[in-house]
């Protein structure tokens, strides 16, 4: 048998649990809803036939009503919800603070945290968002999602669209809200009728048969915001494809011009300016007490005057590229710069860097340190030698941009020129062995105590660094929409409710019945407003009724 | 008088009209009259007076300082406080409750009182709050954990009606352990204000990262910072230090508040069942005598109804639009960012308890303490506790 006739001459589909047209309840299926030995009928998914519900014999069938449990999906919710919480016991790996003992995982956690870091890390919760597992949880979750959703919003709307204005008498005593009323006229049931059309009801009638309803597309709610979270669901998956998704990160320093990485060399960046404000007393006195008590330099702005290039189409490779300006502008917190889908945002700054070196040579034994020559280095591109006019060259052996004693071996802190230092080869005219000198900030070491020259620092200048990451992301607008489709569903669900009344005359007789998917007293309200001066009982609350029978106030 | 002036008389003001006001509604509980009383409006009337001197304390403070009145953590609290009241309003308009009144404007007051204790200097914005999103991000979210506050008011209504006090049980375990957490927060007012009216003060040294930094204890260290040293000769010398693992900003004052806090309320809800001589449940429960319990446990599921899509709009959504132009990442996994996925996730499987397993009743009050539970750890502990983008105060 595979599809079940009601009297009423509406054909069902298998698993019906009430008529999809008069809501009799089909023998055999009560089960399936809990509705045996229950004078109220499970209405939640109006008695319609649910896949999960009816077969459950193969191995698909068995994984359908597995994940098409709402049980399933709370307990999925409950996990997420807690191996989300275990996440922020400790910093995330990308939060490790910068000047923590190191930013390298394996050693930062055991070495703040102990025992307790060290499991922490090994367990890879310093890194639990990015984990597969959590990766596979929300995986399942949006499995949970679509078979749900399916599961009953084909049956659920079937039913809802089948439905007729006559309802079988055993669907309308058992629903929550009932009452009977002897001796009804058919003025007063017109009566009942326009004020339930007052009050923005549809009404559809059959017979003498009414049938008043309102806000059906709520019950839609849920499935649209599902569809939402997919939505965001499959996005999050796309963002993890390079070629909808780019973040990169470029160091500029001011008066110098560079490409912009992960344009694949089209685009360049020219840094004109780095500001970097702070709040002082001009600022008013309204903020006074608050940067006093603060005591210390309280940041106003970071911006990054910047001007973007286009390469020219007709830029020869190998060659200097041709660039074209197409934008100039501030780049600040708060206010990214967009082109061309790339933005570029206000992330880092260094103050101070050093941008060149000027050196002076002169005699060893001079007291008036008379000037042999100088010379000029690029501390971000230095030359290896430079030729003094008097013949003299020199060279340079070792170079470190940001230079420190490790152990008392020399080296480099960093790549940017913090705290240059050099190791210089001196070339006397016309011969060959030179003399070594080491030169940085605050330091002029000669090694062996023997140099004719001797070099100094004679002059520097300074300039800024701005950090600036670079995104293109293609997933946004998905993201977006999700969120917004989301909204919407939700909204949709949960600001209206779904009422329905039925008005079944039985001879002389009128039956009574109501049913809501929330927000009971609001109906109740509603009906009290359509039968009043008529002889219609309100209805009664047959489930509140059914309770106060079974129980008494927590004693259990 | 400047507009700060005016702003701060104002929010004072809106405190003790409330205050006021609560003892309106708990006047309209013993009246037997089905009626409404002249006392139950004069309650509404005087909360709707104190939540428009709020509104001027928002207006004004707002006009004074330039930008929108939510940015640290006393404007962002006593506008939750504002945003719980509001609700009520709302809801009491909807379903006539008085009740609700009677519970919700002292658990206003609480946090508006808590709010008091942190500084409520107009500071000016760092470079990263410098945006529109603050005012649109922040006063949602504050707008949405009000209307959820009043979930748990109805829930906690529930259950001082519904559990049975007759025996100790594990619900009036519970249930007493919930009231005590609210005489904490009383403790907290309370015990503020008497060392800030002896004036007392301590100074710390400790190590922050690697800054030195200098804290100021406006209450006698129980607890010392992590590593810290005294700089205060006369004061009271602390008896432990505060655990490293408090990794929030100035963690070992504020754990050391948390102690204070915690001894005041103790010795208030002591006191309290002296004289009541029965636990506070049972001693609340007869004011209850009048309260319809499904009508209770209707409010508590539509103020969820309504704060939820309100919460993901602006805790979830609009939090993720600023961070995406501020940060450059519209999600980072920030703690407070992870706390809120929490409280979203927490309501969600609330409403699919409720819509599809038919948790009604007694679940739905203990869910909806468990939900405002996890939005006041995010107030307070994830401050307290963890390190992060936006622990600004």
């Amino acid at each position: 048998m595979e599809k079940i006739k009601c009297e009423c001459g509406h054909v069902n589909p298998l698993g019906t649990v009430l008529c999809e047209a008069c809501g009799k309840p089909i023998e055999g299926n009560q089960h399936i809803d809990g509705n045996e030995n229950k004078k109220l009928l499970n209405m939640r998914y109006e008695g319609s036939a649910r896949r999960s519900k009816t077969y459950t014999s193969s191995f698909i069938d068995k994984i359908w009503t597995f994940f098409s449990s709402v049980k399933v999906g709370v307990w999925l919710i409950v996990i997420a919800l807690i191996a989300s919480a275990l996440g922020t016991i400790y910093p995330q790996e990308q939060y490790i603070p910068a000047e923590a003992i190191s930013r390298d995982p394996a050693v930062f956690y055991e070495a703040t945290y102990g025992t307790t870091g060290k499991l922490y890390y090994q367990l890879g919760f310093h890194d639990l968002y990015g984990s597969w597992w959590y990766m596979i949880l929300l995986a399942l979750i949006g499995v949970s999602l679509v078979i749900c959703s399916l599961d009953r919003f084909i049956p659920l709307y079937r039913a809802l669209k089948k439905q007729r204005a006559k309802r079988h008498e055993t669907f309308i005593r058992r629903q929550r809200y009932f009452s009977e009323t002897e001796q009804v006229s058919e003025d007063e049931i017109t009566k009942v009728k326009n004020r339930l059309r007052k009050q923005r009801y549809k009404i559809s009638e059959e017979n003498g048969h009414i049938l008043a309803e309102k806000g059906r597309f709520s019950r839609w709610g849920p499935y649209v915001n599902h569809i939402g979270l997919i939505i965001i669901l499959i996005a999050a998956l796309l963002r993890q494809t390079p070629l909808l998704f780019l973040d990169e990160y470029v160091w500029v320093r001011e008066g110098q011009q560079t490409v912009i990485p992960g344009t694949k060399g089209e685009y360049y960046i020219e840094n004109k300016e780095f500001i970097l404000e702070i709040y002082d007393e001009s600022d008013g006195e309204i903020y006074k007490d608050a940067l006093e008590m603060q005591g210390e330099a309280v940041a106003k702005n970071y911006q990054t005057n910047a001007i973007i290039y286009k390469k020219k189409e007709e830029s020869v490779v190998g060659a200097e590229p041709e660039l074209e300006v197409i934008k100039e502008a501030e780049i600040k917190m708060n206010n990214p710069l967009k082109f061309d889908g790339y933005t570029l945002y206000q992330a880092g700054y260094q103050l101070d860097e050093f941008d060149t070196m000027s050196f002076k040579v002169h005699q060893t034994d001079d007291t008036d340190k008379e000037s042999l020559g100088t010379f000029t280095v690029d501390l971000t591109k230095p030359d290896q030698t430079y030729e003094l006019d008097n013949g003299l060259r020199v060279q340079i052996d070792q170079y470190y941009p940001d230079y420190e004693l490790d152990k008392g071996e020399p080296r480099s802190k960093t790549k940017f020129p913090r705290n240059p230092a050099f190791v210089f080869l001196i070339y006397p005219p016309e011969e060959n062995k030179p003399e070594v000198s080491f030169v940085g900030i605050g330091r002029n070491i000669d090694p062996t105590n023997e140099n004719q020259y001797k070099l100094g620092i004679a002059d520097f200048s300074m300039r800024d660094v701005s950090g600036l990451t670079v995104r293109k992301d293609y997933t946004l607008p998905l993201f977006i929409i999700g969120a917004a489709i989301f909204m919407i569903g939700v909204i949709q669900g949960m600001y209206w409710q779904h009422r329905r009344v039925w008005i079944h005359p039985k001879g002389k007789n009128v039956l009574l019945a109501a049913h809501t998917n929330k927000n009971w007293h609001g109906l109740k309200q509603n009906i009290e407003k359509a039968i009043t001066d008529t002889k219609i009982n309100l209805v009664e609350d047959q489930q509140e009724l059914e309770e106060e029978v079974k129980k008494k106030g927590g004693k259990s | 008088m400047s507009l700060l002036e005016i702003s701060s008389t104002m929010l004072y003001t809106a405190f003790i009209l409330y205050l006021i006001a609560t003892g309106f509604f708990g006047a309209t509980i013993k009246s037997k009259k089905q009626k409404r009383g002249i006392s139950e409006k004069i309650g509404i009337t005087l909360t709707i007076i104190g939540f428009i001197a709020q509104l001027v304390y928002f207006i004004t403070r707002w006009m004074a300082s330039g930008h929108a009145p939510v940015s640290n953590m006393f404007e962002f609290v006593t506008a939750f406080g504002m945003a719980m009241v509001l609700a009520f309003i709302i809801l009491y308009f909807i379903y006539r409750l008085t009740v609700l009144g009677l519970f919700a404007l002292p658990v206003a007051m609480i946090v508006i009182a808590y709010a008091s204790m942190f500084p409520s200097d107009v500071a000016p914005l760092v470079p990263s709050l410098q945006s529109n999103w603050l005012g649109i991000h922040v006063t949602t979210v504050a707008l949405s954990i009000g209307i959820l506050s009043i979930s748990f008011v109805a829930g906690l209504i529930y259950l001082i009606k519904f559990v049975d006090q007759s025996n100790r049980s594990k619900r009036t375990t519970w249930l007493e352990i919930i009231l005590f957490t609210l005489f904490v927060f009383i403790g907290f007012s309370v015990i503020s204000v008497i060392f800030n009216f002896i004036d007392y003060e301590a100074k710390f040294q400790y190590i922050d990262g690697t800054n030195e930094v200098e804290t100021v204890y406006e209450m006698p260290a129980i607890v010392g910072p992590h590593d810290g040293t005294a700089l205060t000769e006369d004061a009271m010398k602390p008896w432990f230090e505060a655990p490293g693992w408090m990794l929030g900003k100035d963690a070992g004052r504020k754990f050391n508040t948390l102690i204070w806090s915690f001894i005041t309320g103790l010795v208030i809800y002591l006191l309290c069942r002296l004289i009541a001589r029965k636990r506070i449940g049972a001693a609340l429960q007869p004011l209850m005598k009048k309260v319809n319990l499904d009508l209770v446990d209707e409010i508590s599921y539509r103020a969820v109804a309504i704060g939820f899509p309100l919460f993901t709009l602006g805790g979830l959504i609009f939090a993720a639009i600023w961070a995406q132009i501020a940060w450059d990442r519209f999600w980072g996994w920030d703690p407070k960012e992870v706390w809120a996925l929490i409280t979203w996730f927490f309501y969600a499987a609330f409403l699919h308890l409720r819509l599809s397993r038919g948790w009604h009743g007694e679940k739905s009050a203990w869910l909806s303490i468990v939900g405002f539970a996890i939005i006041m750890f995010n107030l307070v502990g994830v401050n307290l506790l963890l390190a992060g983008l936006h622990s600004y105060a």
